[in-house]
């Protein structure tokens, strides 16, 4: 799937990644591994911004505000972030058993129009949307104007012992994968099922890729590309094992008013053992 | 594939796995193994860790009959690599407190090492009847890993002697149960 939806300036805007170009670009969070045992464990992840998969070579992005769910539910920190050229790195001690999360998120509206032949967004970046917010900041009959409601979701998953699902728990929020299959237990020669929410409910249709990682190794990217059902579930046949690029797309017309449409990316890093 | 162990090999192997059920005593229903690690020509050697169980076939039931790992590393180190054994950690590995009083115990070397089992006694305890696979699984550090998969029936009605063979971690395995 070479043919990607480019973010839209004024979506960009409020990215948590905030120094990203407005460029249609691969954001992602991959762990070292993903199913562990032992005690006094932890887990160094690699985060970038970069087209070519896992391959860091265009941009750290900005992983300050990862969060963390641990097993128990409750919030858990990563720990020695280190910003370099093109590539963030950090570390999660494991101190329960069973299925972390870790995630960056962000969703709503956002107005975009033209004053005076210059580009204006609401709300600007630190700033939260609200009713009144809007109704002072968009002009009536603001030219160009479009409002539009927008989530975005990258996260991945790790296990220490036996995988629960506390922290796969959905927040109702923007476009989410709601685990069937536990993303935690995937292997080569199996079919794993993943259903995907939008704001709570099945989101059909949405438009799911997946990538093995080694890219760079292969002269094609391999994607498997899958469009959601009627209940927004996925079945994958993996292309053998690895760790994958998920990512899904969504966009209806349903959208929160004032905003006319309503969008949701989702990425996510999987790993999927040989059998 | 290539067969590391000679054919010839094989008659000794199951003699080997069938004495142990004559040593014992008459009455009780036995399972016997007998696996061998193979000697391997590497510059790095690390003892595998070895996981053996019995799988039921359509619940996925798991008996553990051995695990043989580092557990005598400090911090229980050696639990890290548990995870390695990837069959065993999924199907059971992973849901257990480690050690395993009669189930865990130090990795072993190369060589053909001998277990017995007594039905109706732990490990083994009593199987219901069914299909089901004894598996063996080895991981080695900066090594590679390898499952071998003997299935049989429950109950059996005479003595039977089930062989396969591994081609990389493992070298023969050899199952002999005596209802």
């Amino acid at each position: 799937m070479l043919n990607k939806t480019p973010f839209k300036p004024f979506f960009v805007a409020a990215l948590v990644l905030g120094s990203v170009a407005v460029q249609a670009h691969r954001a992602w969070i991959v762990p070292q591994e993903t199913v562990l045992s032992g005690e006094n464990r932890w887990v160094s992840f690699d985060a970038a911004v970069s087209n070519d998969i896992f391959l860091a070579n265009y941009n750290p992005g900005r992983f300050v505000g990862v969060q963390v769910i641990n097993p128990d539910g409750s919030a858990g920190q990563v720990e020695n972030l280190h910003t370099g050229k093109y590539r963030s790195v950090f570390d999660l001690p494991l101190t329960q058993e069973g299925t972390y999360r870790l995630f960056i998120a962000s969703s709503g509206l956002r107005a975009l129009w033209e004053e005076d032949g210059q580009r204006r967004m609401y709300p600007g970046r630190g700033e939260q949307y609200s009713a009144e917010g809007f109704a002072k900041a968009v002009p009536e009959n603001a030219d160009k104007l479009v409002v539009s409601q927008a989530s975005r979701r990258m996260e991945t998953f790790v296990t220490l012992g036996a995988p629960s699902r506390n922290a796969l728990a959905v927040s109702g929020q923007g476009l989410e994968l709601l685990a069937v299959t536990h993303p935690n237990d995937l292997f080569a020669g199996e079919e794993a099922s993943f259903r995907f929410l939008i704001d709570g409910e099945a989101a059909q249709g949405a438009d799911v890729t997946l990538i093995r990682e080694g890219t760079r190794y292969r002269n094609a990217q391999e994607a498997i590309t899958l469009k959601t059902n009627s209940k927004g579930e996925i079945t994958v046949r993996w292309n053998g094992a690895g760790r994958y690029f998920l990512e899904a797309e969504y966009k209806d017309n349903k959208a929160q008013k004032p905003a006319t449409e309503r969008s949701g990316s989702y990425v996510a890093v999987l790993e999927v053992l040989p059998d | 594939m290539k067969n590391p162990i000679p054919r010839s090999l094989l008659p000794a192997l199951l003699l080997a796995a069938t004495r142990c059920v004559s040593v014992q005593s008459a009455s009780a229903a036995e399972l016997s193994l007998a696996v061998e690690i193979p000697q391997l020509n590497v510059a790095e050697y690390h003892k595998p860790y070895v996981a053996i169980w019995i799988e039921n076939n359509s619940t996925r039931a798991v008996t553990n009959l051995a695990v043989w790992y580092d557990a005598e590393m400090r911090n229980n180190e050696g639990e890290k690599w548990l995870k390695d054994m990837r069959q065993w950690w999924r199907r059971s590995g992973r849901t257990l407190q480690m050690p395993v009083d009669g189930v865990t115990g130090a990795t072993k070397g190369p060589g053909q090492h001998h277990l017995q089992f007594h039905f109706g006694t732990a490990p083994l305890n009593e199987l219901a009847g069914g299909d089901y696979t004894l598996r063996v699984e080895a991981a080695r550090e900066v090594g590679g890993r390898e499952v071998v998969d003997i299935p049989f029936s429950w109950p059996l009605t005479q003595t039977a002697t089930f062989t396969a063979s591994g081609s990389t971690e493992l070298g023969a395995v050899a199952v002999s149960i005596k209802p």
